[in-house]
């Protein structure tokens, strides 16, 4: 059911990954840590085959939303380097929609950004919120819409990029449970309809093992690739689900350990 | 690379059936739950929530002020009576002066201000994207907010003659600042997210600035439009009160100097009246309307 990997990803595939993070290390100026400097991201290798769906797990201080900053190439890193297939799509816990545009122009704007032309802007749009199931949506102000609506549009954004490759960021860490089990949903429907390669960061051990083929467990202070699990259990999943029960039991007794090795020294 | 198809390996429970149109339907159901819901209010209750309260308040003005005369708590060269103000406006009316009086002050302030919105929006932005530009006159942009506009009437008599370009100047010392100071503190509280948001888009650099920033912005940059409209007026009645020539034709300030000259107390009171009401009505007519749609569309408008 679920098999522990060696520290590096099985190349199955012949194309080039998604995303490829190479001995990637990161660290941020601070003046009370030795060498002035706190080490986040420690020799990460990790590899994103195209049309996977790969979770960051951890607990906080793992840096997994900093390396995510790294691989959407919002910053640098100190080591290391990272490739990916053109400029990745990014979705963040806020829906960071803007609210000076409708939810359809939201979606044109990625599409103007990207260089598609004024006639297919408003087609494109309406198909992709389509695809997220909010077709009367298009005039719709961002704040006439509700948390998961808006995350929906988000995530329509996201897709407007056209890039191989989404990175999601907690993105549903602030919805109630019911939404965001809907959205769990929604988000593998339409992971299998577009083929997309994903990485998702979560601290939410059930949600990784609901969504993901890959789990990737990351140590904290400094974020080390602790563990990886294959999440071999067929789609669509529940988080209700014995056998993500288990995983997740497992993982969760993994990631306290982790935890546990800061409290004794 | 696992296929989502394969069933081997699952124990104990199955999958729940994936019917699409149940997950449609939970989520259409969701939506309709939670989604915000927008009601328009009717002409009868905005009528009496937000015509009813200025009109008594304007009501009991009047009415103090009668009693005050009848009461005669000053000499009537003081305290002119309403009645006496209200047969100055219908005098200047019935000459046909008034609506000169009031052109050829509105006209010379929105022109003003016009200046000032194009010189005060590239400064504001400067400002606020240039860190060099920032330090070096940030501090001195906010401190002349705070500079009565009436200083600048002599150092602008001397430099510029008394001429309507003297106007100009002194109503663009007024308004600019306020105009650039307005769109620096918009661009300084856009929340950081949506810059992040627009560089993942492709907006960099100046697409950035077109699409993100001012967008983002607009809120801080059209109250600073108002109270730069509030400064021009400002400016520009201290102007015309203190520098008076046949050349410049009479706008209101100059109505009220002469009031003063005429030791006519209806007609100063006719000048303060007509000053402010202009103020108040350019406030209603253009940038109130444009605030409040600004603040709408983004739902930033709770309606009390």
């Amino acid at each position: 059911m679920a098999t522990t990997m060696a520290g590096t990803a099985e190349d199955t595939t012949t194309a080039a990954p998604a995303a490829r993070v190479e001995h990637v290390s990161k660290s941020f100026p601070a003046p009370g840590a030795p060498g002035g400097r706190q080490l986040v991201l420690d020799d990460i290798t990790l590899d994103v085959a195209p049309g996977e769906f790969v979770t960051l797990l951890g607990a906080s201080g793992c840096g997994k939303s900093t390396l995510l900053n790294l691989v959407a190439g919002l910053d640098r890193p100190s080591a290391g380097t990272i490739g990916t297939d053109g400029r990745p799509a990014l979705m963040f816990q806020e829906h960071a929609l803007f609210p000076w545009l409708t939810a359809g122009k939201n979606i044109e704007l990625a599409l103007k950004l990207r260089g598609v032309g004024k006639p297919e802007r408003r087609q494109e749009a309406e198909r992709l919120l389509e695809l997220v199931r909010l077709k009367d949506a298009h005039g719709k102000r961002v704040h006439e819409l509700s948390g998961g609506m808006r995350q929906r549009v988000a995530l329509a954004r996201a897709l407007a990029q056209d890039s191989r490759l989404l990175l999601m960021d907690e993105p549903f860490a602030a919805l109630d449970a019911i939404t965001r089990d809907v959205l769990h949903e929604e988000l593998t429907r339409i992971w299998r309809e577009t083929g997309l390669s994903v990485l998702f960061v979560t601290h939410n051990v059930r949600e990784a093992v609901r969504l993901a083929q890959r789990v990737v467990l990351l140590s904290s202070r400094p974020g080390r690739v602790a563990r990886q699990w294959t999440v071999d259990l067929p789609q669509p999943r529940r988080l209700e689900d014995a056998a993500v029960a288990e995983l997740s039991a497992e993982i969760t007794e993994e990631l306290r350990g982790e935890i546990r090795r800061h409290g004794q020294h | 690379m696992a296929s989502t198809e394969k069933t081997a390996g699952v124990t104990g429970t199955t999958a729940a059936p994936q019917d699409p149109d149940d997950l449609a339907g939970l989520e259409a159901g969701l939506d309709a739950l939670d989604a915000a819901q927008t009601v328009r209010t009717p002409l009868r209750d905005t009528l009496l929530r937000k015509v009813l309260p200025p009109v008594t308040a304007v009501a009991l003005v009047l009415v103090v002020w009668q009693i005050l005369v009848w009461a005669e708590v000053a000499p009537p060269y003081k305290l002119a009576s309403p009645s006496d103000v209200w047969g100055e406006v219908r005098a200047a009316w019935l000459q046909g002066t008034l609506l000169d009086y009031i052109w050829t002050s509105v006209s010379r302030g929105l022109l003003g201000f016009l200046l000032a919105l194009v010189i005060g929006t590239p400064l504001g932005l400067l400002v606020a994207r240039v860190s060099f530009v920032r330090a070096a006159i940030g501090p001195i942009l906010s401190g002349l907010q705070s500079l009565p506009s009436v200083a600048w009437v002599p150092p602008a008599v001397i430099w510029l003659g008394l001429n309507d370009s003297m106007m100009f100047a002194v109503i663009l010392l007024g308004a600019v600042p306020s105009i650039a100071n307005g769109l620096v503190a918009g661009i300084d509280q856009i929340p950081p997210l949506f810059l992040r948001a627009g560089r993942t888009l492709g907006a960099t650099g100046l697409r950035g600035a077109r699409y993100i920033v001012m967008p983002a912005a607009l809120p801080g940059y059209v109250a600073g439009l108002k109270q730069g409209w509030a400064f021009s007026w400002r400016s520009l009645m201290a102007a015309e009160i203190i520098a008076s020539s046949p050349d410049l034709g009479v706008g209101l300030g100059q109505l009220l100097e002469n009031g003063r000259n005429n030791s006519s107390m209806p007609q100063v009171f006719l000048a303060i009246l007509l000053i402010l009401c202009v103020g108040i009505a350019i406030d209603l007519l253009i940038f109130s309307p444009l605030e409040r749609r600004v603040l709408r569309g983004r739902g930033l408008l709770v309606s009390r």
